[in-house]
């Protein structure tokens, strides 16, 4: 017997065969042993072509280079930031990417970005290593001011900006907030603090609707119904 | 005499009643509940994150991390000190080389995944019933995993092999044999082997096969309650 032995888009627990045969290959969080594939972590099936990959539906944010994140200035070096990034490992931001303008040999880095401020950034190298270089020179990245921030599983963050951008359109436009996401997890939300609170709570809610069917319909009414 | 009925009244192969969940505790990345008659397991996975100390970070890969502790009242007689002692410093280290085949964490150089499995109530095979939950939590934790690891006692009270004792069997007025075996599922390798007490070569070759269709018992309860946690995405 070969072939696909598990339905697309069923749940499979790290250890299932997915596959039997040459007739596939192993794509993400999947591994081949003989003729076998085999599932490594939790996740959804899913069939690209020939490849069966797998999308995990829990687990650590993993930074990738290009991911617009929020981090958080841990220290100062004398050419740096230290970042967190809500991950096991810490991100370097450069003296040279932080600012569009020049920054001059003896400035006071914390004028900038002071410790314990949060930044909006985007990844721009990831080693083997995990050393992480961060930039905030391009347009729409720049130190958080005022607001709040929240913490959400870096997984249901595609849910929360919806395809396109949906959801996240949607939030913004009834409440008239201004809401960054990180795809770290942290999102960063600003506008009148009701309004604040009542999107912390429609985020909250997709983190524990994110599996349902037509989340963007109950989003927009419980935007509704709190107006 | 020979043990032909066994004290609660199973079938030689027959496991306490089982029940587990995955996902309860929610500060945690990971956790499960795992009870088998009356031994209760609560595994809670944290991480990967930053390892201190530093010198025991790893460049090459993350560590597994394991702590196991019974709650001072959860046996049947005295209370029982609080924190670490020898026994649980041991089975942490059994349990940490029972997840390690099947753990891959060469993913997250340098960083700790911690494994912290508490028993509120416990009447024998508590390490067993530790490294069930301990797979349970690491698999909704999401860390890369071979496989499940699935684990049970076996052994033999007075010349009878029988799968999961419980604790009279243990202290049972006999030659008794305690075996905690933790299996993976696809290649039935055995990544824990322990014993206790006396048996037969033809006897422990007898439990060994039985074994295998136990840990198959209590895999068949760890993918259910895993899909369960995470099902209703799939319709």
């Amino acid at each position: 017997m070969s072939g696909l032995l598990i339905e697309e888009r069923s749940i499979v627990i790290p250890g299932e065969v997915l596959a039997e045969g040459m007739d596939y290959l192993p794509g993400e969080n999947t591994y081949r042993q003989l003729d076998k594939i085999y599932a490594k972590v939790l996740g959804l099936v899913s069939l690209v072509g020939r490849v069966v990959k797998l999308t995990p539906l829990s687990g650590p944010y993993v930074p990738k280079v290009g991911d617009k994140i929020i981090g958080k200035v841990t220290d100062i070096t004398m050419t740096s930031w230290r970042v967190d990034t809500g991950t096991a490992y810490s991100a370097l931001l450069n003296m040279k990417d932080a600012s569009m303008r020049f920054i001059r040999n003896n400035e006071d880095l914390s004028k900038i970005l002071a410790i314990g401020d949060y930044a909006v950034v985007i990844i721009t190298k990831v080693t083997s290593q995990m050393l992480i270089d961060l930039t905030m020179k391009e347009p729409g990245l720049h130190r958080v001011e005022g607001g709040r921030i929240i913490k959400i599983n870096p997984q249901k963050v595609p849910r929360v900006i919806g395809k396109q951008g949906s959801m996240i359109t949607l939030i913004k436009d009834k409440t008239g907030c201004t809401v960054t996401v990180g795809q770290n997890g942290l999102v960063w939300i600003k506008g009148a603090s009701e309004k604040e609170l009542l999107v912390e709570n429609a985020i909250k809610l997709i983190e524990k609707k994110s599996h349902e069917e037509g989340l963007t319909e109950k989003i927009q009414q419980f935007l509704e119904g709190a107006q | 005499m020979t043990y032909t009925k066994r004290v609660d009244g199973r079938k030689k192969d027959e496991l306490r009643p089982m029940e587990a969940k995955a996902g309860v505790i929610p500060n945690a990345d990971g956790s499960a509940y795992f009870r088998i008659g009356k031994t209760t397991a609560y595994a809670a996975v944290y991480g990967p994150r930053e390892l201190f100390p530093k010198f025991k970070q790893n460049p090459k890969k993350g560590l597994l991390r394991c702590s196991y502790g019974m709650m001072p009242f959860s046996g049947s007689g005295e209370r029982i000190r609080p924190g670490h002692s020898r026994r649980a410093q041991e089975i942490s280290m059994v349990m940490e080389q029972a997840l390690l085949p099947v753990v891959d964490l060469s993913a997250f150089p340098n960083t700790v995944v911690d494994v912290y499995v508490d028993l509120p109530q416990t009447d024998a095979g508590t390490r067993c019933a530790a490294i069930s939950a301990a797979s349970i939590a690491l698999a909704d934790a999401g860390i890369p995993m071979k496989e499940m690891i699935s684990s049970v006692a076996v052994g033999q009270v007075d010349g009878t092999v029988v799968a999961d004792l419980c604790y009279d069997e243990e202290s049972y007025d006999a030659i008794v044999s305690d075996i905690p075996v933790a299996m993976t599922h696809n290649g039935k390798e055995i990544t824990l082997l322990q014993m206790d007490g006396e048996i037969s070569k033809e006897d422990l070759l007898e439990a060994l096969e039985l074994a295998k269709t136990a840990t198959e018992k209590v895999y068949e309860l760890q993918k259910k309650v895993l899909k369960e946690k995470f099902g209703v995405s799939s319709k």
